[in-house]
């Protein structure tokens, strides 16, 4: 009985193994997926050093993979690759870069000295550029050494050289002429005539002038032109013997219109009537800054407010409460969107260039009146080219005006 | 009654109405622990009086405003001092000047080679601090000489391209877009805003508009003529730009303050 079903067992055992066997066999085989060929190679790999920089960069350039957008059309993009040594084990090339396909050239630039792509300079560099498909790669297109220089000269920024010198030419001109006592002229300016007269008010009226420089540092075009105006109207004060408050927003500003302030009161004669306290630091913050001004405003009850430099938002809060506090106001910025609300609250406003115009009109220095003019002159340059540049494509038909200082000409 | 008495009145009202504010704002909090309920409802309170503070400035000067501009400009200016050290002292100067400064100030220290540079700026600012000092305070004009020097000089060249050339550059448009002659336009005629007389006129609206901008900010002559009709036509197109700024700003504004009403309204009176 026992060996019975010994039998048994191995007979069960034999059918299922054989029926397994015949099923696996009845299987239709499985279907292999055909094997992906890798795009061919990208051709004729060029290295350079990237021009205009600062020597960090390289320029690769490329022929595209036979495969790319022809062929097999297998290509979907191109990997970069950067390494020290043309031996380089694999894990040492470095991907700097993926493009797209089509694209021929690539620009691997890196500044930053702690980024782990940093591109040292006059160090010999090799590349690789690798086609990539589907889950496959071609094999490496390979090409160096290379090395990249920092150049003198940045060929892109020829239009600002060519402004420079022409201004550079003029302003000597000009200078020389004013020194020369030329009378330069200058149309008059409303705002800036008004300083004077508003000096005065506040002289009859024993109430102080409020001079606020806006919330730019000392580094912005209008604070510096404020400076300037601020010396005229700090000497001015000084003459007349009346008050002056000057907050600040910048640490830095505020030490600056200390100085000019200071020299203002000595280039009048009264060196000893300055008072330190008069120019001070509020806070770095505006609107803080905004309400500081603005109590100043209501509380001191100045007799003329004078805006002139860089502002934002708070151009309107400070000339409205001025406006409060019946102060004759005078502003000026280049702030284009903030001039609206000095335009309505103030009862002058300096537009824009007029700013900068304002320290030569009042001071009549050489110096000053040598650039105006200069900047003039080329205004007058820019608009006859204008000019002259869309007559010849009205005339001509020819786009020769497209972009005229964007594309590299020269 | 005098203004003084009034005030005081006024004073004792207004504390009063902000301790009912914040029991209410407590008992109303949503949070398990009283301590945190009771510290939300003082916040939101505390937010609500500097608001309303701050608001008063437009009746006129008072002490509640003059409290809240003091508080404000004290926060500010204590915050920005102390933001200048940890950015600049902390976190400029002391991982390249010392590494023990830099492990008293759990920075790390940074060990390169062109260190030396910054006691350039260190130099200059130590500089400008001798201003204290009246006998020296001359030496500190060379800072500022400095700063204004190499900003003014820097930003030569990028205000060259950014205002001007790239303007200059961007004022160079065609007046006669797909120009196939006068029967073509005329025949083509139409007021859609991607036409061709809408996009001839807006390129005429911006080359007359630079012409004339140009010829107002003239200064070396006197507007008269044709010159001042031109330098006319200037400042009517500057005004008209700044009618739109004007607009678009205040719609800017208005948002803001929509902003606070909402705080007041919402957060604070549970109304909205």
């Amino acid at each position: 009985m026992k060996h019975i079903k010994l039998i048994l067992f191995i007979c069960l055992s034999l059918c299922l193994t054989q029926a397994i066997v015949a099923q696996t066999a009845t299987d239709p085989p499985a279907e292999t997926a055909p094997a992906v060929q890798p795009p061919a190679p990208p051709g004729n790999v060029i290295l350079k050093d990237l021009p205009n920089d600062e020597g960090h960069g390289i320029l690769v350039r490329w022929d595209l993979s036979p495969d790319d957008g022809a062929g097999r059309n297998t290509v979907i993009s191109y990997d970069i690759y950067r390494a020290l040594s043309p031996s380089a084990p694999d894990s040492l090339w470095m991907n700097v870069g993926t493009v797209v396909l089509g694209t021929k050239r690539y620009s691997d630039k890196s500044v930053e000295k702690d980024a782990p792509d940093f591109l040292p300079k006059k160090t010999d560099l090799y590349y690789r550029v690798v086609a990539v498909g589907a889950g496959v790669r071609s094999t490496p297109a390979s090409a160096g050494p290379v090395q990249a220089y920092d150049n003198w000269f940045n060929s892109m920024k020829m239009p600002e050289l060519i402004f420079c010198i022409v201004f550079l030419i003029l302003t000597v001109r000009f200078i020389n002429m004013a020194k020369r006592g030329i009378d330069l002229y200058v149309r008059p300016l409303a705002g800036i005539e008004a300083i004077d007269e508003a000096i005065g008010r506040a002289t009859e009226m024993g109430k102080p002038i409020l001079y606020v420089l806006g919330i730019g540092t000392a580094g912005d075009i209008a604070t510096i032109a404020s400076f300037t105006v601020l010396g005229r109207v700090a000497r001015k004060v000084a003459e007349y013997q009346t008050s002056m408050i000057v907050p600040c927003c910048d640490p830095v500003v505020m030490t600056i219109a200390q100085e000019i302030v200071k020299t203002g009161y000595a280039d009048a004669g009264r060196p000893d009537t300055f008072k330190e306290d008069s120019v001070y630091y509020v806070t770095s913050q505006q609107f803080p800054y905004v309400a500081a001004v603005n109590g100043t405003i209501l509380r001191e009850k100045p007799a003329t407010n004078i805006y002139l430099g860089y502002f934002a938002a708070e151009s309107l809060l400070l000339a409205e409460t001025g406006v409060l506090a019946g102060s004759i106001q005078i502003a000026g910025t280049d702030q284009v969107s903030q001039l609206p609300f000095f335009v309505v609250a103030c009862d002058y406003t300096l537009l824009g260039e007029e700013l900068y115009a304002a320290s030569a009109y009042l001071g009549r220095e050489p110096l000053l009146l040598g650039t105006l003019k200069a900047q003039d002159y080329l205004k007058a340059i820019v608009l006859v080219l204008m000019v002259a540049l869309l007559a010849l494509r009205v005339i001509t038909g020819a786009d020769v005006i497209s972009k005229p200082f964007d594309a590299p000409w020269w | 009654m005098t203004s003084k008495t009034a005030m005081r009145i006024l004073m004792a009202i207004v504390a009063l109405i902000f301790l009912f504010s914040w029991i209410i704002k407590s008992g109303s909090g949503v949070s398990d622990s009283t301590f945190t309920n009771v510290r939300d409802g003082f916040l939101i309170t505390f937010a609500v009086f500097l608001t309303l503070s701050i608001f008063s400035f437009l009746y006129h000067d008072n002490p509640f405003y003059k409290f809240a501009e003091s508080l404000y400009v004290g926060i500010s200016a204590g915050y920005w001092m102390c933001y200048g050290f940890w950015s600049t002292v902390v976190g400029n100067f002391v991982p390249r000047a010392s590494r023990s400064l830099s492990e008293f100030f759990h920075v790390p220290y940074q060990e390169r080679a062109d260190h030396i540079l910054i006691y350039i700026p260190i130099i200059f600012g130590l500089i400008l601090l001798t201003r204290l000092l009246p006998r020296i305070g001359w030496l500190s004009r060379w800072s500022l000489a400095f700063i204004i020097g190499t900003t003014a000089g820097l930003n030569l060249t990028r205000y060259l391209r950014s205002d001007f050339i790239s303007q200059v550059s961007n004022s160079f448009i065609p007046l006669f877009v797909d120009w196939k002659g006068a029967g073509d336009f005329i025949n083509h005629i139409s007021l859609a805003a991607d036409g061709q007389f809408i996009a001839i006129l807006s390129n005429w609206v911006i080359f007359v508009g630079v012409m004339c901008g140009l010829v107002y900010f003239f200064f070396s002559k006197e507007h008269k003529g044709t010159f001042g009709v031109a330098s006319r036509i200037g400042i009517w197109i500057l005004m008209i730009t700044f009618g739109a700024s004007f607009g678009y700003t205040v719609m800017g504004r208005i948002s803001l303050l929509v902003g606070r009403i909402t705080f007041l309204f919402g957060d604070w009176l549970n109304i909205l």
